[in-house]
């Protein structure tokens, strides 16, 4: 597979590390009065979508910058790849706001 | 129509031409006391002991394909029960038991052949881990031996010994395991159950649950609706995508494994090998085919193909432990969909609907649990309790915090 | 040595002669044969065996298609099994052997398989050898083993080696073909970047094997020719004996290259490469495959496939047989006839199953249409055919043709499915190609020389718009194009006969039709129960024909019967290619610590800790067990002072103004408050509250901390961090880089470490105990002004530091600390006494971070802080991994101080039997205590903290050494710290 870094363009794949699902990024409030079950489901419980899923690649063999990729899980075909870091700004912002 | 030699014989002599399909092709009924969805080889042994040990016989399976074309019908034909986890071990010795005596108990030839498996470690760290190890087999009645490098040498000359990155120190062996003819074990189950009056239905998906007030009733498919008092799925791979259709959220992922064959070689390999250091693992079938893998290609994918990366890694590490494969050629690759939980281990337990019930998250380790699976998820919906070698592997274990990580890896499924 | 059965001129060389040998005895061939080319050249019929009935087979194709002449070549460790006679490329010397025979290859015992043949029919081995249960492995199994297999290894190590590399495109074209030129003509011209692969040594394809025209010289010439244009852009990289085995994501293709398997030797260059490619877009040209016809006994040597048949003529100028028919079921059969009388060849007959037909035979050849061959004779090689008019022809080659099969494997790699085209009887490419992928040629359908060319162009413009390069359209080549008819058959009814389809596993007609009686339907339980097409040709020749009979056994058409998939490769890669030079010692890098050299000089023996290779022990003179010398390096080490390379350790620098409370929440102990120049102990947990790893933070100014990580675990841990810096707290002013390999780092511990190293630490720096405490850190530099790090943390319960210095001076700081040391005996020491000494102070290390350990396990529960926000603080809280009888971290004595503890041994009370239900908990980690004299261990048991003193056993029936234990402290070596801090 190929990914089209934002700043580096188009690297094989074998130069990154997979994670998961990037709604990993949305990580639960500790204090909050479910944190339990929060945590529990934010860790473990998966869409696991067959179709387009957005999840996190790490460029480990590269410029080490987490990304967003929207990767379809049936065709591999990679639609969108985004910046992990700034995909999270705008969920830390939209979460003060 | 039993199989013996004798039969073979008779028909030999008279042109083959008078033998019985191996199971019926029946349409679906309007209800079931139990449905089982997915004919695969946990699906179909479920059927089998539900039928043969707990007398349930009116139970259908829905195969959306073709019966075995999942990953009974993908992989690697390896079975072994040395794990090291008490949420483990009597589970996988459990079905090493069942599959030491499956051909005769279901009057198919499914070449179960005990040739051994040797784990190889090459450090003190990894020696401690096996013998930690051995030791949990020994102590759940399974069988481990420990070998040091000079026995290793004397069983295996061909290994990298002199010139090797990591030095092969020694190995922990299970004479038991060995592998198993999987497509025969599809077959032998489903013609097993088929004789006990359970239905197989072959190209019926499964499109939905009939869910009333937390209760499942029975299924939607396409062909047509079937109602059932129990409804089992069984469907390992595709586990996210069917328990979906019931609303519910796994601690499952779908992961692609590659797994290769090569062409056929005179006999060279005895058992199953499995390279500590590296990512590979092999055996020799029958047939003379090297049948080799490694890791799960890493990410979430429902296709059943992988990439060159994997590839070329599985096959460094057979060159790095056993150089003398160089000029083996690799015949074909193919890729399994794998429920990759988030410890490494399955389930079998109720759901919180009703009447529905979930058996998933083999990860790749799911063919050698077949007789077991089926064993004890049938023993769960006869008694609706779980069989004690089953008991932990419970969908909630994530909430209680008592997983079971065989490897220590955590809540990360491509790393199990 | 006459090759008697070399007939006009052709593209083979004629001079020089090249000798070859097969079972031993000596040939003559030419530059431009392949081995199968040769042996048919020198009238050799029968090649080899069949796999199950071990039936004499001979050469059936011209390509990689092959199902019977498979061969091994060459001898003792450079052997190479399995290899397709149709495509060895022939050299002075070569060496080739049949296989798959017990005996010689003309008088094989296990031909006796071929008359229990009715009792081996499809599936039978499912059906029997299960009684005695017992009897499989030991008799059975062993038998059919034995008898099993094609060819066989060496056993020793393949001398070859293998290389990789990347190629990049605009456009791949994967087949030098008609189409395959049209193709790469038509995008070399235009500017684009292209590759050209065929897996053939010569290009051109079939336009060799053909007697045909273009622009008014034979086809072979035309491809020469296009072939001298292509070579002369310096945009087009062609690539002969590539095969483009696979397709992958993206436009990736592999590809292997044969660099030297024509050539005698190697010489010391790679065998092969493999070739990972990257292209913009493909055009698969890859041609057809003709495929047979089943009918009686269809497997004799001399039977062939008629556009082999031609082949050879045309192409090697070899003639197949002295007196050829040709048994067809369209027009293209005939060609065959054409071709071979025009070379000279005697055709007998043409007989095809159709009864009407517009195509003429060459004169004086006879025709029986809509007749049949059902049976041949010839016990080594064919000698007469029978026809369904009941009369006989002796023949010594019959030429079959069903047709030709569209080459759509690399369609189907990824998610393609291949549609039935009836007006051609065949599949072709369909469903979803790969990405950027077209087709073209007889590949797509497109089966005659016009439509070929024509299409080769016309795709490529297509493509080359797509990719914004500008073509330019040139006329068509001038060719005579000839409608080619035919028709759907491949199976004659046999009566008792045996029809083959798969040649090489032994798959008859009657198998396929006992399938469908048995239940076996679908494609992929025919495949799976007869094994048709599983064999090394992958039923190249022969899965049209099973499904076919399927079809005709379930009353259904063969697109409603099923389809033919193809996974990768497309042929069969050996396993040496694809692991390239990653093997041996080269199998992954090797991390070499800065004081290597020295280590090396000094004795050291090497141990690997993941790929980094670290100083085990050091031999002195006299040493003659790693005992010794461990002993040795730990007791001097607490008597005076020791040095150990540490570099290994993964170092992390944590710079920003937030990066104290990025830690905060990394560390599940807190950080907030550690003062500049101070370092503190710290415990990572995963998020689902499993401790992930421990070290050490030390704060070197207001904004800039320096991490360490455990050796195993530094990449993971630089890894997750940065996912919590990018991803977890985005808005935090923190940046982390990994500086593992910029720092030589050094333990220097014992009593005399203070006094080592102000020897060597600048003046201007004090390192007093007051100056410098326990758990002091600080910037300094050492002789002289080289800058260094200093911290004062401790892994052995000693005094100690860890004195860090760029990695370029680490090898000389090694021997400088030596020699600073000389007065007080110091001496360096390996991992096996950093390992004791740590067990004696009772440190978790890898053993029992093993992933499943929480900090309460480790005694540590009371550091995860539960007053703040870090990874893991939530989830450690459940209720299963704070359970008050849950494992404890301690340590253990043997009962016998004689005697010496296992690791991986498991606790169970004493008395006990050693079973699951009785599992307590198991022992990580021993050694022998030389400070104590006697063997010591960590280990996990339930409630371990409160059953000190308690005597259990500590089982290891694996290998027999079973043993009372003593549950102890884990802190066997001053217990109240004193030593740190003095």
């Amino acid at each position: 597979m190929i990914i089209n870094h934002p700043y580096l363009g188009p690297r094989d794949a074998a130069e990154f590390v997979y994670l998961g699902d990037a709604s990993l990024l949305e990580r639960p409030d500790w204090q909050s009065e479910d944190a339990a079950s929060e945590f529990h489901d934010y860790l473990h419980l998966r869409d696991n979508v067959a179709g387009e899923m957005r999840e996190l690649w790490f460029h480990e063999q590269g410029d080490r910058s987490w990304l967003v990729v929207t990767r379809n899980t049936i065709t591999h075909e990679v639609i969108k790849v985004e910046m992990a870091r700034d995909v999270a700004q705008k969920i830390s912002n939209g979460a003060a706001a | 129509m039993r199989y013996s030699a004798l039969e073979v014989l008779k028909q030999g002599l008279t042109g083959n031409k008078t033998w019985k399909p191996a199971w019926r092709d029946p349409e679906p009924k309007q209800d079931y006391d139990v449905i089982i969805i997915g004919g695969g080889g946990h699906g179909l042994a479920t059927a089998y002991y539900l039928s043969k040990k707990h007398g349930i016989r009116n139970v259908a399976v829905l195969e959306k394909g073709w019966i075995g074309g999942g990953n009974v019908g993908r992989n690697t034909t390896i079975v072994r029960s040395n794990y090291m986890l008490p949420g483990n071990e009597p589970f996988y010795e459990l079905s090493m038991k069942l599959w030491e005596g499956l051909e005769q108990d279901f009057n198919y030839n499914a070449m179960v052949s005990q040739r051994g498996i040797i784990n190889l470690f090459h450090n003190d760290a990894q020696r401690d881990a096996y013998v930690r190890r051995g030791n949990s087999m020994i102590m759940a009645g399974a069988d481990a031996e420990f070998l040091d490098e000079d026995a290793i040498r004397k069983e295996l000359p061909f290994l990298d010994y002199d010139n090797a990155r990591f030095p092969i120190r020694g190995g922990l062996a299970q004479r038991r395991g060995g592998s198993v003819r999987h497509d025969a074990v599809a077959w032998g189950y489903a013609r097993g159950a088929d004789e006990n009056g359970v239905d197989i239905i072959q190209n019926c998906e499964v499109t939905g649950f009939d869910i009333k007030d937390g209760v499942c009733h029975g299924v939607e498919t396409t062909r047509g609706k079937i109602g059932g008092k129990k409804i089992a799925v069984c469907v390992a791979g595709s586990s996210g995508h069917v328990m979906a259709k019931a609303g519910m959220r796994l601690p499952i992922e779908s992961h692609v494994l590659q797994a290769f064959v090569s062409e056929g070689l005179k006999p060279i390999i005895p058992g199953v090998i499995t390279f500590g250091a590296g990512h590979f693992y092999v055996s020799q079938s029958d047939k003379g085919g090297l049948v080799f893998g490694g890791d799960i290609d890493g990410y979430n994918s429902y296709a059943q193909r992988g990439n060159l990366p994997t590839v070329e890694d599985v096959c460094e590490g057979g060159m790095a432990v056993m150089p003398m494969i160089g000029k083996a050629r690799l015949l074909r690759s193919w890729g399994g969909i794998m429920d990759m939980s988030m410890d490494g281990s399955p389930f079998i337990d109720k759901t919180h609907i009703s009447g529905l019930y979930f058996n998933g998250g083999w990860c790749y380790g799911g063919f050698k649990a077949t007789p077991a699976s089926g064993y004890c998820y049938a023993h769960l919906l006869a008694n609706n309790a779980p069989h004690p070698v089953a008991k932990d592997y419970r969908l909630d274990r994530f909430i209680s915090g008592k997983m079971i990580d065989e490897k220590g890896m955590g809540a990360q499924p491509n790393l199990h | 040595m006459k090759q008697e059965f070399r007939i006009a001129e052709s593209k083979v060389e004629k001079e020089p002669i090249l000798h070859f040998s097969f079972n031993g005895k000596t040939y003559a061939g030419h530059k431009g044969d392949t081995l199968a080319s040769a042996l048919l050249a020198n009238g050799v019929k029968m090649v080899g065996r069949s796999f199950k009935y071990h039936r004499p087979r001979g050469i059936f194709s011209c390509g990689s298609e092959e199902p019977n002449a498979l061969v091994t070549l060459k001898t003792g460790q450079d052997v190479e099994p399995n290899t397709r006679a149709t495509v060895i490329e022939l050299y002075d010397g070569l060496e080739a052997h049949s296989q798959n025979h017990m005996g010689s290859l003309k008088y094989d015992l296990l031909a006796f398989n071929d008359i229990l043949s009715p009792f081996l029919s499809a599936g039978f081995y499912y059906k029997t050898f299960m009684w005695p249960a017992a009897f499989w492995e030991k008799l059975y199994e062993p038998i059919i083993r034995r008898a099993a297999g094609l060819g066989a290894l060496s056993g020793k190590e393949d001398p070859e080696t293998y290389d990789k590399g990347f190629l990049h495109c605009d456009l791949l074209v994967i087949g030098s073909g008609s189409s395959g030129l049209m193709s790469a003509l038509t995008a070399g011209r235009a500017g684009a970047s292209v590759i050209l692969a065929d897996e053939d040594f010569l290009l051109g394809g079939r336009l060799h094997m053909e007697q045909m025209e273009i622009d008014g010289s034979s086809s072979s010439a035309w491809a020469d020719k296009a072939i001298a244009e292509l070579s002369s852009m310096p945009n087009v990289r062609i690539m002969p004996r590539t095969t483009i085995y696979g397709s992958y994501d993206h436009g990736i293709f592999g590809a292997l290259e044969r660099k030297t398997d024509h050539l005698k030797s190697s010489d010391g260059k790679p065998r092969q490469v493999l070739w990972r490619v990257y292209s913009k877009r493909s055009v698969l040209a890859a041609g057809a495959t003709e495929r047979s016809i089943a009918f009686g006994n269809n497997d004799r040597p001399g039977i062939m496939m008629a556009g082999a048949v031609r082949a050879y003529a045309n192409r090697f100028g070899v003639g197949t047989g002295k007196d050829i028919a040709v048994f067809t079921n369209n027009d293209d059969g005939w060609h065959t006839a054409r071709d071979l009388a025009a070379k000279g060849v005697n055709v007998k007959a043409i007989i095809d199953s159709r009864s009407h037909v517009n195509i003429t035979a060459p004169e004086g050849v006879q025709t029986h249409l809509g007749t049949n061959v059902i049976n041949t004779k010839g016990r080594h090689a064919l000698s007469s055919i029978t026809l369904s008019n009941g009369e006989t022809l002796d023949v010594d080659c019959l030429a079959v043709s069903g047709g030709w099969s569209s080459n759509v494997h690399l369609t189907c790699h990824q998610r393609g499915k291949p549609q039935w085209n009836e007006q051609i009887a065949s599949f072709v490419p369909g469903g979803e190609l790969p990405v950027g992928m077209s087709v073209a040629g007889a590949a797509n359908g497109s089966m005659t020389l016009a439509s070929a060319l024509q299409t080769g162009r016309d795709t490529t413009i297509e493509v080359l718009k797509d990719l914004g390069i500008k073509a330019i359209k040139k006329a068509l080549p001038k060719v005579e194009d000839e409608a080619s008819e035919t028709s759907v058959f491949f199976h004659v009814e046999s009566g008792k006969n045996r029809a083959w389809i798969d040649l090489q596993n032994d798959v008859t007609a009657k198998d396929v039709k006992q399938s469908h009686l048995e239940g076996y339907r679908s494609v992929e339980h025919l495949k799976r129960y007869t094994t048709l097409g599983m064999a090394t040709d992958q039923g190249k020749t022969s899965n049209m024909l099973g499904l076919a009979v399927m079809a005709d056994a379930s009353g259904k058409t063969i697109p409603q019967t099923g389809t033919t998939m193809f996974r990768p490769p497309y042929t069969p890669v050996p396993i040496g290619a694809l692991a390239g030079r990653s093997r041996g010692k080269e199998f992954r890098p090797t991390r070499k610590t800065p004081s290597h050299k020295w280590a090396k000089a000094n004795g050291a023996e090497f141990v690997e800790a993941g790929n980094w290779l670290r100083a085990q022990w050091y031999t002195k003179p006299g040493e003659s067990h790693w005992r010794e010398s461990t002993d040795r390096e730990a007791l001097a080490t607490r008597k005076s002072v020791g040095i150990c390379d540490v570099t290994t350790l993964g170092k992390i620098d944590v710079q920003g103004k937030d990066a104290a409370e990025f830690l905060n929440k990394v560390y599940a102990n807190a950080f907030g408050k550690l003062g500049v120049g101070k370092v503190r102990y710290g415990l990572m947990l995963r998020e689902d509250g499993i401790v992930m790893d421990d070290g050490t933070a030390a704060r070197m100014s207001d904004t800039h901390f320096v991490v360490t990580t455990t050796t195993a675990n530094a990449v993971n841990v630089y890894r997750h961090m940065e996912f919590c810096r990018q991803c977890l707290w985005p808005q935090m002013d923190v940046s982390l880089i990994s500086t593992t390999e910029q720092w030589a780092q050094f333990a220097v511990a014992g009593p005399n470490a203070r006094k080592l190293l102000q020897k060597i630490v600048d003046k201007e720096h004090d390192i007093s105990n007051d100056a410098f405490p326990f758990m002091a850190c600080g910037e300094i530099s050492v002789c002289g002004g080289t800058p260094a790090r200093l911290f004062r943390i401790s892994f052995s319960g000693e005094l100690a530091y860890e004195i860090a210095v760029p990695t370029r001076y680490g090898n000389s700081m090694m021997s400088i600390l030596i020699k600073a040391g000389e007065k007080f005996d110091a001496v360096p020491y390996g991992t096996e006494a950093l390992g004791v000494m740590r067990i004696e102070k009772g440190h978790a290390a890898g053993n029992e971070l093993c992933g499943t350990t929480t900090a309460q396990d480790l005694g540590l529960g009371r550091m995860v802080s539960k007053k703040k926000d870090s990874i893991g603080n939530t989830l450690s809280e459940r209720e299963y991994l704070t359970r008050k009888d849950g494992l404890n971290l301690v340590g253990f004595k043997p009962v016998d101080e004689s005697k010496s503890l296992q690791a991986g041994a498991h606790f169970i009370t004493k008395e006990s039997e050693p079973t699951m239900a009785n599992d307590e908990g198991w022992m990580t980690s021993v050694c022998y205590s030389p400070n104590l004299g006697y063997s010591i261990g960590l280990g996990f048991i339930n409630n371990g903290s409160n059953r000190i003193g308690e005597t259990v056993t500590a089982a290891d029936p694996l290998r027999g050494n079973t043993l009372d234990v003593e549950i102890v402290s884990a802190h066997f070596i001053d217990p109240e710290g004193e030593r740190l801090r003095a």
